[in-house]
């Protein structure tokens, strides 16, 4: 009897952390299906040289690729703080992804180049082989080539502090 | 007179809709076009959320409609197709995910909410049951022969 009292209080509360579980998580953060895996390989040409890069050549230590493009208007807003990662020794690969490489390399001057180097990937090929669903994005990659972590959207010293950071430190 | 003003009013929010229409790609034979249209229904946008490839204006919703048509044209089956886009964007592509240990409980809640279901209405039924005991038909009885007085014989 006392059971059957309690019985929709104790339904009540299951529905309460249910749905103030479901209030905190983030929707629109996808965890990468690449995780874990090697970059997929690629061929592109450098932007502002006349160079190809593929996958083997950002193996060897740990780095960030970022996805950007000009008409990427939040790419705009985490520009500056890129710019202090680079200063600050971390090493950014730039993927220049569905943009004009004249409008880029403009971008870069104006803005000035937190990349280490930046491919083109003008048709988006292998954006979507990486997974890429919408600019800014920004990958950590270990010194193996391996996909640790995928944020998308800005990022800041608070992303960069809590999500990216840890897997610098622990090479 | 007012009504056609109105419908005059109307006629530029009709032309806006079918301007959203997107674009079109031409099929060697109509079972493919078929198969298109089947696949970029129960493709999730992963931009989007709550949007199949099919109705999404995203950048990303065309790039996927187009390899759905291209690999289709190569000759890809649907299960190939895909596998390459979750491959790349995980099962949150797909509208009617496969099997895991993720969506196990997804695809188990209905029959678990079933047995629920029968569960509650057994104990009900039961309950009733209960009530209706042969004590409790008496009392009744002997209430309704207070207000009403004995039946004629």
């Amino acid at each position: 009897m006392l059971l059957k009292r309690f019985l929709p209080l104790g339904a009540f509360l299951v529905l309460v952390l249910l749905l103030v579980r479901g209030l905190s998580l983030d929707p629109t953060e996808l965890p990468s299906a690449r995780l874990g895996k090697s970059i997929p390989s690629f061929n592109l040409p450098v932007l502002d040289a006349p160079d190809m890069r593929s996958s083997e050549d950002w193996r060897g230590k740990p780095a960030l690729i970022n996805v950007w493009a000009t008409w990427c208007f939040s790419c705009r807003v985490e520009h500056p703080y890129l710019l202090q990662l680079a200063e600050q020794g971390v090493t950014i690969y730039g993927l220049n992804y569905k943009d004009e490489p004249l409008k880029a390399s403009q971008w870069l001057v104006d803005l000035g180049n937190p990349y280490a180097e930046t491919v083109v990937d003008q048709s988006g090929d292998f954006g979507l082989d990486l997974g890429v669903y919408g600019a800014p994005e920004t990958y950590v990659i270990d010194a193996k080539g391996i996909i640790r972590h995928r944020h998308v959207g800005v990022v800041d010293e608070q992303v960069w502090l809590e999500q990216l950071q840890p897997f610098f430190e622990a090479d | 007179m007012a009504r056609w003003v109105l419908l005059a009013l109307l006629v530029p929010f009709m032309a806006l809709h079918a301007n959203a229409v997107i674009e079109t790609y031409e099929f060697s034979t109509p079972t493919l076009e078929a198969r298109y249209k089947a696949l970029s229904q129960e493709l999730r946008c992963p931009k989007c959320q709550n949007q199949n490839i099919a109705d999404s204006n995203a950048p990303i919703s065309r790039d996927l409609r187009a390899i759905v048509h291209e690999q289709l044209e190569a000759g890809a089956t649907d299960e190939e197709i895909i596998l390459y886009l979750v491959d790349r964007y995980g099962e949150f592509v797909r509208y009617r995910p496969g099997v895991d240990t993720n969506t196990f409980w997804l695809w188990s809640a209905p029959l678990i909410l079933f047995v629920m279901a029968l569960a509650v209405v057994w104990i009900q039924i039961r309950g009733d049951r209960k009530e209706t005991t042969v004590e409790s038909n008496e009392v009744r009885a002997r209430q309704l022969r207070e207000k009403y007085g004995e039946a004629p014989k």
